[in-house]
């Protein structure tokens, strides 16, 4: 086994909730609690989950963006948490961000070129006079065109835009990069425009990817391995395969059922799951999810189950064991015609180029 | 033969700047069938929301400009009516919802209060008969214990109970057409399904016929009976759902298809649709689609295609539609 990329360990963050005029703290939002996994270098770690599981406040504390409240980041053999300010801003060198709209994340009085100089010279990887070339090569290296360098945020589309943010992140040559629903605001055909130019990038750089989402399509194509979170923790770990195949946890088989299918000859079996997630302020007792789970027993609503080996997953559930085989129970290909239409329209591409 | 409820016929919707002319919605045209759901899917900038808002009548004139074509709801077209009458068809024979309730529902008035509203309005209830079926209207939509909730503000409700109450406000008229603008975009996908279902028990049981708008095509997959494909302000394919995923003509409806990552198959990389839509302030004589296809030839960009039978009840814009094979 090579040493992990990333390490996070018990990785905690906890928000007061303040009111009044004394500011005193009425309350905690638990959006991040207990949270561990490791990551290879070159792989990907899909965080899925639905709005406010804590998916997207894990991606910053890994990247102290949030101050933890508790837990360890390791990245190789720092450790990321203990690091002073000065340090830290040396480490981030290593491991960037992206976000779903990189329009916010960009200086809009910059153009392309300044806006990936910045980080070039900040962090001493080119030279003034290197860093002309050193640009061009990344443009090129996010399929964008040498013009587009002495354009601004505003003059592009979605897609191009979010090419300008994988391009800042991959100034530093970071080791891994925190992609925080990198394609959710970007239409069908761009955003598979996107999601293979991260697969690329990834392949010929190494790259390892946290790779936050809450599209279970996008993930099953990105991700070696998926963590399912539910109310600020993980509920089920696994490769992604078997969590398709075997999702251990009812939570788990809730998301894939419910996600609409692109084909109506599917049958349609979904898992009835009462209401919505509950506040993050006031966390239901025992299984977090026991009130919207069509399993739950006693045992559910008193003791909280821990993360554990389940075959070859890991899930938190008293009945891991007991959940059915395979929530895609009828695995659907597409239609023949759509095939080989599609792979005539390839070739006339390939030819044509 | 059922009768189309709704039934568009060569829309065109133009805005206009100081500089351009945009052709937003460019001879689109389509039947709803009474009791049926019809999706309007595209990606942005496709027109199939503008294409909505010109069937209620809600786009600003100016800078937007119904330059042409026919709505005909009901035997009347809806183009021609007067303004007054078409205020007592909003949210009367015609419903609608929107993505984010939020911003639709009143928020300072209660749930309960919009609802009864549109009841006065449009039926003539008043006191406590539409206080009660205000609940009962609650109730039906699936919001927990609809009496408490009737007097709740719309803050006071989560995104999906929200989403709820816009449908059961939409649904106060038994309206015979219900217009959803993207209804579960906003939601998770748990919430997402709940709607779908509910929409879809609502629609066994009152028989209204609903236009879905999504970019989604699994939500057309799950809701829809027939579909309309939308590219660049025009209808590039439509037909019954089942024929349109099985049989799928126009090199843009086989493109959104496979570029859709789906949890379900393995298809390996996936295929992208190389370029962009072209702005719609660029006059184009033949195929909008033709920028982006590796089949298009002189004649796809010198004439547009007109949509086309290629099977009974399946039509395609596309000169070189069946790609694979001669036209029958």
């Amino acid at each position: 086994m090579t040493t992990p990329l990333l390490t996070v360990e018990g990785l905690t963050k906890h928000f007061p909730v303040r009111r009044g005029i004394l500011r005193r703290q009425v309350g905690t939002v638990q959006a991040v609690t207990d949270v561990s996994f490791a990551l290879q270098p070159g792989e990907t770690l899909a965080v899925v989950g639905e709005s406010g599981c804590g998916k997207s406040t894990l991606g910053r504390a890994i990247l102290r963006l949030h101050e933890p409240s508790a837990g360890r980041v390791r990245l190789r053999d720092t450790d990321i948490t203990a690091l002073d300010r000065p340090q830290l801003r040396a480490a981030r060198r290593h491991m960037q961000i992206i976000f779903q709209d990189p329009f916010g994340s960009l200086n809009p009085r910059m153009t392309v070129r300044e806006t990936l100089a910045e980080p070039l010279l900040l962090h001493g990887l080119a030279t003034p006079r290197s860093v002309r070339a050193e640009v061009d090569r990344l443009i090129e290296l996010c399929e964008l065109s040498r013009w587009h360098a002495e354009r601004y945020p505003h003059e592009f589309s979605g897609g191009q835009r979010q090419r300008v943010g994988i391009a800042r992140a991959l100034a530093t040559r970071p080791a891994l990069i925190v992609c925080d629903e990198p394609v959710s605001a970007l239409d069908v055909s761009v955003q598979a425009q996107i999601v293979n130019l991260l697969q690329d990038l990834q392949r010929e750089l190494g790259i390892a990817y946290v790779f936050i989402s809450h599209d279970l399509g996008v993930v099953r194509h990105i991700a070696t391995r998926v963590a399912v979170m539910y109310l600020g923790r993980i509920v089920e770990e696994a490769a992604t395969e078997a969590l398709f195949a075997r999702p251990r946890h009812p939570y788990t088989r809730t998301l894939i059922a419910s996600a609409p299918r692109p084909d109506p000859t599917a049958a349609r079996h979904r898992v009835p799951v009462r209401g919505g997630t509950p506040s993050a302020m006031a966390l239901p007792s025992g299984c977090a999810f026991h009130p919207r789970c069509p399993l739950a027993i006693d045992r559910c609503r008193t003791e909280r189950p821990e993360l554990r080996r389940v075959g070859q997953s890991r899930a938190a559930c008293h009945l891991a064991e007991t959940v059915e085989d395979n929530a895609i129970s009828a695995v659907s290909a597409d239609s023949p015609a759509l095939l080989r239409r599609l792979a005539i329209l390839e070739q006339a591409r390939a030819a044509a180029t | 033969m059922p009768e189309p409820v709704l039934s568009l016929g060569d829309l065109q919707v133009r805005f206009r700047s100081n500089r351009h002319v945009l052709r937003a919605v460019d001879g689109v045209g389509f039947d709803l069938m009474a009791g049926q759901t019809l999706g309007l899917v595209g990606e942005s900038g496709c027109g199939k929301s503008v294409t909505s808002l010109a069937i209620m009548r809600l786009l600003p004139t100016p800078p937007a400009e119904i330059a042409g074509g026919r709505i005909i709801f009901e035997g009347k077209d809806l183009l021609q009516l007067s303004e007054r009458r078409m205020r007592q068809l909003r949210g009367g024979r015609i419903g609608m919802i929107f993505q984010e309730p939020m911003t639709s529902l009143n928020p300072v008035y209660t749930c309960g209060d919009q609802i009864i509203e549109s009841l006065r309005r449009h039926s003539g209830l008043s006191g406590k008969p539409a206080r009660d079926r205000a609940i009962e209207l609650l109730d039906l939509v699936g919001l927990p214990s609809p009496e408490r909730r009737v007097d709740d503000y719309p803050h006071q409700l989560s995104g999906g109970q929200r989403q709820r109450v816009m449908i059961a406000l939409a649904l106060a008229n038994d309206p015979a057409v219900l217009i959803a603008d993207e209804p579960t975009t906003a939601l998770d996908v748990t919430i997402q399904s709940q709607i779908l279902d509910l929409l879809r028990e609502l629609q066994e049981r009152t028989g209204t016929a609903i236009l879905m708008i999504t970019h989604d095509l699994g939500v057309v997959a799950e809701t829809c009976q027939a579909v309309a494909v939308m590219y660049a302000g025009t209808v590039v394919e439509r037909g019954e759902v089942g024929a349109l995923f099985a049989d799928p003509q126009h090199p843009y409806t086989i493109g959104l298809m496979a570029a859709v990552p789906r949890m379900d198959t393995d298809r390996g990389r996936l295929v992208a649709i190389p370029g962009s839509v072209p702005p719609p302030w660029q006059p184009i004589a033949g195929c909008r689609f033709a920028s982006r296809c590796p089949l298009a030839d002189d004649r796809c960009r010198r004439d547009r295609p007109p949509l086309d039978a290629i099977a009974p009840g399946h039509e395609v814009a596309c000169w070189k539609a069946p790609i694979d094979g001669d036209r029958p």
